[in-house]
């Protein structure tokens, strides 16, 4: 730890830091707020409009955004109890068991964190569309992102350190089954560093689009195709377009609100011990 | 964990085990021998068996695709194999080549500044600060945006007419810059946008391993007449090494799969990157390729090609960065 205090030009710096960071965000709340005339006009406008709600409520209109919050919920969704739950297990199992090949079976995990799996694309469209059926279809977004190399890296880093040896000898020495000292005790334990697992991944998901803009058309979309599929064309209504992606990102902004707390300290906390 | 697993039946215990009576103990104790030796395996499996089917088939069958005449516009095709001719054809394929070039470029300029801002950022957080979280909340932001989201509001902020940047550079410039134009701008452009979404996750990265560099090391320096500047190339560069090397490592593969930027960037959606493809990337053309145009041999041979390149990328990145010398 740094113990000097910081003087007024670090402040200086790190508010224009933030105001850079903070500004797009902003921006868009300006274009969406206005009308389109307002918009392409010089100067540009630099505060908001009154015009957010009817924008908003159009864009919501045009892009199915009402289908895409449901579907894009439920995708995350599902990816985040699955991926919280299976990372548990496996973090466990490479935190605190022995067996044969653990080693080497954590180092494949790592490697794989590497390896961009988005190249398999072609295969991967094949296969779910045409050996799954799942053209079209959630379940072709949700099963292939059910585990993830992170998740099990993240909860086996936490868990590493958050069960003790004493307690889990403790339970051995009591007659429990491996299963009964997951369940009972590591489980308990194990709900904080879950909880940020969580929470990192839902935003993970909630904001992905390479695959779903491969395998979900118009009809179905998440919100990030729906607001990809605003953009096109020549003639751009900016003002609806940014409207779209007030509509995407607003969940995310009141979750960061709430719980920025617990992000910035799962990202920190995955950082050093990586 | 050897010290509580049970010593395993004496031949003793396995005479006296063997009779009838104590069967359910011989059940007892080969459950428990199952629990301690197996059930890892069972807890482990789920991740194997779904990576494996969703994360190393694919891979596997890509190199398959990959060797033969696969377009969806032929049908039949997918039998037809043509063992590395769509390699060889991806030699001189001029687009592939420019598309390399493209993301090289662009993710040179996307990731180079984006880490060195990212270490100084870090190192003015690591200040004693009022307002910590607040702080580094601010920076955080552009991370919990979506890529889509940053595209289409950068799109905006850098169009031609009526965006914003050419109106702040409008006293400098006689007409305003078409920023998909040209090669250097819309490479500009385009490393904006993944600089800006990705320095503040990389700034609270570096901050979490500034944080473990004990104190003494910097009093003793400043003993010794270290300056600041001193300290910060002799202290922290070197303690942050493996974080250093991480962030690299991850930011370069992050580059070479960029996709999502230069794909809402072309707003004409013919997926060319632009009108003399100058920010077409290596997945745009892949995506082009198999998306646009149905060939699937051609894409999986431009996928592997890829995945061959960020190996041995990573690995050179590898090999350089380690280079920092480790603090003593």
């Amino acid at each position: 730890m740094r113990a000097s205090g910081a003087r007024w030009p670090t402040y200086a710096l790190l508010i224009g830091i933030v105001l850079v960071s903070v500004f797009p965000l902003y921006w868009s709340i300006v274009v969406s707020s206005r009308d389109q005339q307002s918009v392409g006009s010089y100067p540009p406008p630099l505060v908001p409009g009154g015009n957010l709600w009817d924008n908003v409520v159009a864009a919501y209109e045009q892009g199915n955004f009402g289908l895409a919050l449901l579907n894009s919920t439920i995708v995350a969704g599902t990816i985040t109890v699955s991926v919280v739950l299976t990372s548990t297990l496996a973090g466990f199992a490479f935190a605190k068991l022995r067996f044969r090949g653990r080693d080497a079976l954590f180092g494949a995990v790592v490697a794989t964190m590497l390896v961009p799996t988005q190249l398999a694309i072609i295969p991967l469209y094949i296969m779910v569309t045409q050996w799954f059926g799942w053209a079209n279809d959630l379940r072709g977004v949700i099963v292939p992102a059910l585990v993830t190399a992170f998740g099990v890296f993240f909860m086996r880093q936490y868990l590493s350190s958050a069960v003790s040896h004493e307690l889990l000898e403790a339970g051995r020495l009591d007659g429990a089954s491996t299963w009964r000292i997951y369940w009972n005790v590591v489980l308990p334990l194990a709900r904080p560093g879950a909880a940020v697992l969580g929470l990192l991944t839902f935003i993970t998901y909630w904001n992905d689009l390479f695959w779903p803009l491969i395998l979900l058309n118009t009809q179905n979309p998440t919100v990030q195709v729906a607001i990809a599929n605003t953009a096109g064309g020549i003639e751009v209504d900016y003002s609806l377009v940014l409207a779209g992606t007030v509509i995407a990102t607003f969940p995310m902004v009141i979750v960061f609100l709430l719980l920025g707390r617990q992000i910035i300290g799962g990202i920190m906390q995955g950082a050093v011990k990586g | 964990m050897s010290r509580t697993a049970l010593r395993e039946p004496s031949s003793v215990d396995r005479r006296r085990l063997a009779e009838p009576s104590d069967r359910r103990a011989v059940w007892r104790s080969r459950l428990y021998r199952w629990d301690v030796k197996g059930s890892p395996y069972a807890y482990v499996a789920p991740f194997f068996l779904l990576f494996g089917v969703f994360g190393v088939l694919p891979l596997a069958y890509t190199a398959l695709i990959s060797t033969t005449a696969w377009n969806t516009r032929r049908p039949g095709s997918e039998d037809v194999s043509v063992g590395l001719d769509n390699y060889s054809a991806l030699l001189g394929d001029d687009n592939f080549w420019n598309a390399l070039v493209n993301t090289l470029g662009i993710g040179v300029f996307a990731t180079v500044p984006q880490l060195l801002f990212a270490l100084g950022i870090a190192h003015l957080l690591n200040y004693k600060l009022r307002g910590r979280l607040a702080l580094r909340m601010g920076v955080l932001v552009p991370y919990v945006t979506s890529v889509a989201a940053v595209a289409l509001i950068f799109n905006q902020i850098f169009a031609r007419d009526f965006g914003l940047l050419n109106w702040l550079l409008s006293p400098f410039t006689d007409a305003p810059i078409d920023w998909r134009a040209s090669t250097a701008a819309s490479w500009f452009a385009v490393s904006a946008m993944v600089t800006w979404h990705w320095t503040g996750y990389n700034a609270l990265i570096y901050l979490a391993a500034m944080q473990t560099i004990p104190y003494e090391l910097y009093e003793s320096a400043a003993i010794d007449g270290a300056g600041k500047w001193r300290q910060f190339w002799s202290i922290t560069i070197p303690s942050l090494r493996p974080t250093i090397i991480f962030t690299v490592i991850v930011s370069t593969v992050g580059a070479l799969q960029l996709f999502a930027e230069p794909f809402l960037f072309d707003t004409t959606r013919n997926h060319n990157g632009g009108s003399e493809r100058q920010f077409q990337t290596v997945v745009l053309y892949l995506y082009q390729q198999f998306w646009t145009n149905g060939r699937y041999g051609y894409g999986a041979a431009i996928a592997w090609t890829l995945f061959v390149i960020t190996v041995v990328i990573v690995l050179i990145n590898f090999l350089v960065v380690r280079r920092i010398r480790s603090s003593e």
